[in-house]
């Protein structure tokens, strides 16, 4: 379900709600393509460049690293050709964004690549689409298909000298391909196994060539960034260096589970109570919540803000709950989480942490791929241990290994998974070591999921 | 990316009776052959194109049986070890036949908090077999999906190419039901029961000479 509005005018998802807002027509009525018309041919590659890095974009599939700095790496040697390669390989636990924006608009993500891959000099694009989304899928390659039709891709973008294709390329089913460089090497035919980096993508990526690889959502922002101008585009956020509107989501224990539009910068608790409706069991008490992802690690709401020094950057959140921070890349990392996809997972008191990590670490041993010892061995002996635990097998000492056994994941690996499986769990037995030691000690805990009753009856 | 205990380490010999070369061939149908003939233009190396060739072999034949494995090999230059590296890999390429209706469900964090669990039990209940199995009448494989970016729209599964979101049991009940009521016998698979890790090839070859 997906919602906007809540927090001023929609900007990204204005075209969501229109009747038929996938197609060309519709979607050019609703100002699709406009912005492509006034700028391929027109303004120089350059200044879309210089146009993205005053937006602040900080790119939305989980890094958070700042769009138009990606760009301004590719710098190809003659004869090389440019790739341009959008990420839309979701499955992240907890996010689902990308998809309502294939589904509702998809126009806008085919216009965001042909001045994306404008901008870059790209002649060939492709969009990695995780095959599962079947309805997403068929959207996005109508929008292109009615695109060529059209004139807008194709030897001749909207009646100019510039040539681009784009093509949807399907995945498989890995979560690991949401790794840029896995993603090429699924692009390319191969198994989706990560690289070692350097060299980036920007300088060697798909087929060899510079590749800038983006999300995309950081796609579909385009248009509205070069027709708004980037600085006004940027201060359409709550914060500085992180710029612009972005889709919120939030599933788990709420009422109204679903993707909102927002101003960069919203709280997490604007973000479960005024976009989320509150609580779905109201009796019960907000456990946790894990901000942006499964990769980043859990809040509570309990924690305050420690920043009395006046230049530490959340100074301003000073003695607030965690919630109510402005979430931004820069301050959940002050937070010691990250903001990854901003789609945040909200566990209720009936959740305990033990089995919520166990059901996490069973996706990250699904999902290793295998090439690295500490992550293929070290995800698989996480769930070992978790499992022991959920048993009422496992003793104090257990919970040791557990750190012990994440410790030597982090840092060892040829990409980011391992950190991404290690980090959540030892925020989650830091925080809630209470449901580790009483799991170890056999006291009775609940289930993770609730009774048929409780979980249906709403 | 397959649990260890599915994963088959060994493609069992390819021998007709008399010990011939495989006796049983592969080819695409026309449409699909010419589909792949456009999608192959897309790429500067035809290698790219080995995930949408196995998708539509696939489609075609249901499964990547070694035979796919073979004409997948051949027709982008590669070894047979290469294509099975990559099918392998990846979750929705399937290393076994399966039934007309492949029921996956999501069992990540998102779900499993809105009752994903209960899902399953039922699931388990209707169609009389486990996650990773075939029911018995050859209609369902059930198996169990890691996050399909449904979260907001939890408990859901995936039925072929379809999501069925915010499900409850008893919408769920009713959509198995329409499910097994619109799946002819006519379709149900050679292999019923649980699906074997691995299958033995004198069966893919029989029920491909129509055999079974």
């Amino acid at each position: 379900m997906v919602f906007t509005g809540a927090f001023g005018e929609p900007v990204l998802t204005k075209r969501y709600g229109v009747p038929d807002s996938h197609t060309l027509a519709v979607a050019s009525e609703y100002g699709a393509y406009d912005v492509l018309r006034q700028v391929v041919g027109k303004r120089e590659p350059k200044s879309l460049i210089d146009e993205v890095k005053a937006s602040n974009l900080r790119g939305r599939g989980g890094a958070g690293f700042p769009m138009g700095l990606k760009w301004g790496f590719v710098n190809p040697q003659p004869g090389q050709e440019v790739y341009l390669v959008v990420n839309a390989d979701e499955g992240e636990p907890g996010t689902f964004k990308d998809r309502t924006l294939m589904e509702n608009d998809p126009h806008r993500i085919v216009e965001g690549c042909i001045l994306a891959a404008y901008a870059l000099g790209a002649k060939r694009g492709y969009i990695y689409v995780r095959c599962e989304l079947a309805l997403a899928i068929e959207r996005l390659e109508h929008a292109i298909a009615e695109a060529y039709q059209a004139g807008l891709l194709g030897q001749r973008v909207a009646g100019t000298d510039y040539a681009f294709d784009l093509h949807v390329h399907l995945g498989a089913g890995a979560y690991i391909c949401g790794e840029e460089t896995a993603l090429l090497n699924s692009l390319e035919g191969y198994r989706g196994e990560p690289r070692l980096k350097p060299p980036f993508p920007a300088v060697s990526g798909l087929f060899g060539m510079p590749t800038v690889v983006n999300n995309l959502e950081s796609m579909a922002h385009i248009p509205d960034i070069l027709e708004r101008g980037g600085a006004a585009w940027s201060a359409l956020s709550r914060l500085e260096q992180d710029g612009g509107v972005r889709l919120y989501g939030v599933s788990g224990h709420v009422r109204r589970p679903g993707i909102y539009e927002g101003p960069v910068g919203l709280t997490l608790n604007e973000v479960i109570y005024e976009l989320g409706g509150g609580l779905l069991h109201p009796e019960r008490e907000l456990k946790a919540v894990i901000p942006g992802g499964s990769s980043t690690p859990v809040l509570r709401p309990g924690d305050l803000v420690d920043a009395p020094d006046e230049k530490h950057p959340l100074h301003r959140w000073h003695g607030k709950s965690h919630l109510d921070v402005c979430m931004g890349v820069d301050t959940a990392k002050a937070l010691g989480t990250m903001l990854g996809t901003c789609c945040a997972v909200v566990m209720d008191s009936s959740v305990s942490m033990v089995d919520a990590g166990r059901n996490l670490m069973r996706f990250y041993k699904h999902e290793s791929c295998g090439q690295c010892a500490p992550c293929r061995e070290g995800t698989g002996w996480l769930v070992d241990v978790l499992d022991r635990l959920c048993d009422g097998e496992a003793s104090e000492k257990e919970v040791d290994l557990l750190v012990e056994i994440a410790g030597n994941m982090m840092g060892n690996t040829i990409c980011a998974l391992a950190d991404g499986t290690a980090m959540p769990l030892l925020g989650m037995i830091r925080k809630f070591s209470d449901d580790f030691y009483a799991a170890a000690h056999k006291r009775p805990r609940t289930q993770l999921h609730d009774s048929w009753a409780q979980t249906f009856t709403r | 990316m397959r649990e260890a205990q599915v994963r088959t380490l060994s493609i069992p010999p390819r021998l007709g009776p008399q010990g011939e070369k495989s006796i049983v061939s592969f080819e695409l149908d026309p449409s699909r052959e010419a589909r792949f003939q456009t999608v192959l233009t897309r790429y500067a190396k035809s290698r790219a194109a080995c995930i949408p060739l196995l998708a539509l072999c696939q489609e075609q034949e249901g499964w990547i049986s070694p035979e796919v494995v073979e004409f997948a090999a051949n027709k982008l230059g590669l070894t047979t070890a290469e294509v099975k590296g990559v099918a392998t890999f990846y979750t929705s390429l399937h290393q076994r036949p399966v039934a007309p209706n492949v029921v996956w469900v999501c069992r990540t964090l998102s779900c499993e908090l809105r009752g994903a669990g209960v899902i399953q039990e039922q699931l388990e209940a209707l169609l009389g077999c486990k996650a990773g199995e075939t029911s018995a009448n050859g209609k369902f494989t059930l198996l169990k999906a890691e996050c399909l970016a449904a979260c907001g729209e939890a408990p859901m599964i995936q039925v072929n190419d379809r999501y069925y979101e915010r499900l409850t049991p008893e919408s769920l009940a009713k959509l198995i039901d329409e499910l097994d009521r619109n799946t002819a016998p006519g379709q149900v698979a050679a292999i019923g029961g649980a699906v074997a890790p691995d299958v033995a090839l004198s069966d893919v070859r029989l029920r491909k000479a129509g055999g079974i």
